[in-house]
This record gives structure tokens, sequence and C-alpha cells, in this order.
């Protein structure tokens, strides 16, 4: 085998490492990047939260929720709980029956399947943020 | 599969694998899937038939091969969606159209990054300073670091399409004329 040069070395891990993200991957179906939250959903006894980007993201522009909410663009790392949403702020600053339906909605957050973790899903993934 | 290529460690094998599972992984994301199928969402929750399915939206715009399945910047621009700069309507927003060339990129295409499709979406506090110095060739951006999720990474392969379309960011062939701003 000829010696490869480091550059080398780091493309084929840069290439390797793709089918891999790909292979695990095709295991998640649901839509791609949508958040699970369930810091305290379920030891609080409702389902985890789903929160869909793809649904969002038709209807508002990446920088109102990450800078003028303030949502830091790190799953699970916004301290997000029902009372802050209640006073308005994270999903609250919307959904207020205003801008969009009240919290009194409760099962269209609370929507997923009980057992899931804080991450980000979906079909192609990388090893990145929502998977530390 | 990977056993094979690990042993072999052959560059072009590689590339010829990854180009197969890419393809394979295209066809099996060729539809979108229902909520209630996804393995994401409860079935049995009462309130999922209120909950849109994706594909009754994104089947209506420009399609991709990957991620959400949507050509997201043309779906802007083109006026399929009119995504809201501010919760409360419109606001004045910070719009650049430079284009920055990344040229540490091996024997791959070089890397160009457009600031106009991304300050569509985004303000510059969302990458500068903190994942980037707005300083063309300051920022020690590596291939595994976008991979593990910094720099490129925070955004794309988690949310804006996936890291699996190497093409979309290395545009401009080594030989090429770099069109550098
Ligand atoms: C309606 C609000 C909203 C909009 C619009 C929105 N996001 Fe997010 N985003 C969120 C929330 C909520 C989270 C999860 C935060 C948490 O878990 O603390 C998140 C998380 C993220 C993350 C972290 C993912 C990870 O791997 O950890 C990234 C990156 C991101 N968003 C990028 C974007 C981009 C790019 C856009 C525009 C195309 C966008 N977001 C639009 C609300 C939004
Ligand atoms: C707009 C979306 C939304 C709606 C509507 C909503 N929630 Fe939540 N809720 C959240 C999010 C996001 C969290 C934080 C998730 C986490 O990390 O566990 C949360 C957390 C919770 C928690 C965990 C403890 C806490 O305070 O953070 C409970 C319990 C809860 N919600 C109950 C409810 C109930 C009951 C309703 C209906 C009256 C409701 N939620 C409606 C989004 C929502
Ligand atoms: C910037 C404003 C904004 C923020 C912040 C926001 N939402 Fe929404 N959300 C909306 C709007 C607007 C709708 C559409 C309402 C309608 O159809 O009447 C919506 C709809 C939804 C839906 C229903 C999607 C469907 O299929 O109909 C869910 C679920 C949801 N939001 C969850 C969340 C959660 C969870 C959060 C917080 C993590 C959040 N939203 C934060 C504006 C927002
Ligand atoms: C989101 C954009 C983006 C995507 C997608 C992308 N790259 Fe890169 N890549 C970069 C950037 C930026 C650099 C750094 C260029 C520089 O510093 O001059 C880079 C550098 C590299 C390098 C040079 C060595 C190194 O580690 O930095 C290799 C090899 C590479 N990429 C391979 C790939 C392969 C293979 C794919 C597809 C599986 C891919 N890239 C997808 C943006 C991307
Ligand atoms: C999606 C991320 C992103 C956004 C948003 C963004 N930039 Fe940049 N910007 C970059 C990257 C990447 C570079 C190149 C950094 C490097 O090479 O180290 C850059 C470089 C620059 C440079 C240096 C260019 C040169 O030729 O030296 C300036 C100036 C700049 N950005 C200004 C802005 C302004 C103003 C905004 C908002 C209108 C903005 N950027 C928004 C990612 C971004
Ligand atoms: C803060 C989030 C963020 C970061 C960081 C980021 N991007 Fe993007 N990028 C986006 C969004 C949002 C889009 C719109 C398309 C989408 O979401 O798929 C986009 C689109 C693109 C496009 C497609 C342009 C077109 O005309 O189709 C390219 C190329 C691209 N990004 C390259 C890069 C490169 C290279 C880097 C790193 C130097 C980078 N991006 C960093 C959010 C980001």
């Amino acid at each position: 085998m000829p010696v490869c040069k480091i550059r080398h070395i780091r493309l084929l891990a840069a290439v390797l490492a793709v089918p891999i993200l790909v292979i695990v991957s095709l295991q998640t179906q649901a839509e791609y990047a949508d958040v699970v939250l369930n810091r305290n959903s379920e030891k609080e006894g409702v389902r985890p939260v789903v929160y869909p980007h793809w649904f969002h993201r038709i209807r508002f522009q990446c920088r109102v929720c990450h800078t003028e909410l303030g949502f830091e663009m790190r799953v699970g790392a916004n301290k997000v709980t029902m009372e802050g949403i209640i006073d308005g702020k994270f999903c609250g600053a919307c959904h207020d029956g205003e801008t969009a339906w009240t919290v009194e909605n409760c099962d269209l957050c609370h929507s997923g399947l009980p057992g899931m973790e804080t991450g980000i899903t979906g079909g192609h993934k990388t090893l990145g943020p929502g998977n530390w | 599969m990977i056993r094979i290529v690990s042993t072999t460690s052959t560059l072009a094998g590689s590339i010829l694998l990854l180009a197969f599972v890419c393809l394979a992984s295209t066809a099996v994301y060729a539809e979108w899937q229902t909520l209630k199928e996804d393995g994401l969402h409860d079935p049995l929750n009462p309130a999922l038939q209120w909950l849109q399915n994706p594909g009754d939206a994104l089947g209506r715009m420009p399609s991709d091969s990957a991620g959400n399945k949507v050509d997201w910047v043309r779906a802007f621009e083109d006026g399929y969606i009119r995504p809201r700069s501010s919760i409360h309507g419109e606001a004045e927003v910070k719009q650049l159209d430079t284009e920055i060339i990344m040229n540490d990129t091996g024997s791959l295409p070089r890397v160009m990054f457009p600031h106009k499709p991304h300050t569509r979406w985004l303000d510059c506090e969302n990458c500068h300073e903190q994942i980037f110095k707005s300083k063309a060739g300051a920022t020690p951006v590596t291939m595994s670091k976008i991979l593990e999720g910094e720099y490129c990474g925070v955004c794309h392969g988690a949310v804006s399409f996936p890291l699996t379309e190497c093409n979309r960011c290395h545009s401009v062939p080594l030989n090429g004329t770099a069109k550098s701003q």
C-alpha cells in the first residue's frame, strides 16, 4: 500500500465518515430537523414535545427565533419550561392566541412517543450538536 | 460494507461506496413520512389529526434530494414561501451579497460560501463573531470539525441541507477560475 500523505488520510476519514452517517441515519424516518424536547415533560407526566423546524421555517426566518427570541442554536441548551411558555417566553412568544394558537392545546406540542430523548432527528444526521 | 472498505482503503473505492450509499439513501427518502408512521409522534395522540403531514406542505415546493427534500433557497427566492423577518410582521434586516472562496480542500473542489442566501434567513450575529470571524481566511475551518457539528456543521447536518451534499459547498473546480468576491 502506498504511503498516504496526511491530507489524503484526512480526506479518506471524511469520505468514510459519510457512508457511516448515512447508514446510521437510515434507521430514523422522522422529518429532517424535527426537535424532541424531553428534559422534564415525561418526568412530569406528559408526552415529549416535538418541535418541527420545517413547519416553522415556512412562516419565519431563522433570525426570528435564533436572534429576536434568543433561542441558542443547540438542542437542549435553552431552559424551556412550561412556566416560561405560559409567561410568553420561548414557544409562548407566539403560541399566545395571537400569532399562533394558545398553550391550552397541550397535545399539539406534547405529541411525541414516550421514551424519546431530547435531540434533533431526521433523515441525514451528523455527529453534530444534537447528538452530543 | 464498511469493513471491506477499511481493509482495501482505497480512496476511489470509498468514493464509489459513498456514491452508492448516497444513491441508496435518496431512494429510501423519496417520500415524506406521515406523522403517524414517522417513529417520532405518538400514534395514540388524538390531536395528531390536527397536525400537518410534511408532504402536504413540502410536496408543493421546489424539490431537492436531501434533508427536507425542499430547495429552501429557491422556495424563498421564487416566492413559494414568505417567511417573516420578525414576530410581528417585517423588520429591517441586514443583507450582504459577497462570496468567500475557501481554498484548503485538498484534492476536492474549493468551497464557495455565499453570504446572500444566508443573510436572507439569518442575522450577522448568528454567525459572527462566535462561529466565524468577519475576515476571509481567519477561521480555522476543517471538514472533521464540520462533521462534528462546528462551523458550517452547526446548521448543515441539523437544519439546513445535510453534509452528504458535498458538491453544494465544494462547488468551485480546482482548475477553474475562482470568482472571489
Ligand atoms: C419558530 C422558531 C424557530 C425557527 C424559525 C427556527 N428555529 Fe432553529 N431551533 C428552534 C428551537 C426551539 C430549537 C431547539 C432549542 C433547544 O432545544 O433548546 C432549535 C434548534 C436549532 C439548532 C440546533 C440543532 C442542534 O443540532 O443542536 C439549529 C442549528 C437551528 N435550530 C437552526 C435553525 C435554522 C438554520 C433555521 C432557519 C432555517 C431555524 N433554526 C429556524 C426554533 C426555531
Ligand atoms: C407551544 C407548545 C406547548 C404547548 C401548547 C404546551 N406545552 Fe408543555 N411544554 C412545552 C415545551 C417546549 C416544554 C419543555 C419540554 C421539555 O424539555 O421537557 C414543556 C414542558 C411541559 C412540562 C414539563 C415541566 C415544565 O414545566 O417544564 C409539563 C408538565 C407540561 N409542559 C405540561 C403542559 C400542559 C398540561 C399543557 C396544556 C395545558 C402544555 N404543556 C402545553 C411546550 C408546550
Ligand atoms: C415565531 C413564532 C413561533 C414560535 C417561537 C413557536 N411557534 Fe409553533 N407555530 C407558530 C405558528 C404561526 C404556527 C401555525 C399556527 C396556525 O396554523 O394557526 C405554529 C404551529 C405549531 C405547531 C403545529 C404544526 C402543525 O402541524 O400544524 C406545533 C406542534 C408547534 N407550533 C410547536 C411549537 C413549539 C414546541 C415551540 C417552542 C419550542 C414553538 N412552536 C414555537 C409560531 C411559532
Ligand atoms: C456545508 C458545507 C460543506 C459540505 C456539505 C461539505 N464540506 Fe468539506 N469542507 C467545507 C469547508 C468550509 C472546508 C474548509 C475549507 C477551508 O478551510 O479552506 C471543507 C474542507 C474539506 C476537506 C479538506 C480537508 C479538511 O479536513 O478540511 C475535505 C477533504 C472535505 N471537505 C471533504 C468533504 C466531503 C467528502 C464532503 C461530502 C461528504 C464534504 N466535504 C461536504 C465545507 C463543506
Ligand atoms: C451563515 C453564516 C454567516 C452569516 C449569517 C454572515 N456571515 Fe459573514 N462570513 C461568514 C463566513 C463563513 C466568512 C468567512 C470567514 C473566514 O474565512 O474565516 C464570513 C466573512 C465575512 C466578512 C469578511 C469578508 C472578507 O472578504 O474578508 C465580512 C465583512 C462579513 N462576513 C460580514 C457579514 C455581515 C455584515 C453579515 C450580516 C449581514 C454576515 N457576514 C453574515 C459567515 C456568515
Ligand atoms: C447559522 C446557520 C448556517 C451556517 C453556520 C452555515 N449555513 Fe449554509 N445555509 C444555511 C441556511 C439556512 C441555508 C438555506 C438553505 C437550507 O436551509 O438548506 C444555507 C444554504 C447554503 C448554501 C446553498 C446556497 C444556494 O444557493 O443553494 C450553501 C452553498 C451553503 N449554505 C454553504 C455553507 C458553508 C460553506 C458554510 C460554512 C462556511 C455554511 N453554509 C454555514 C445556514 C447556515
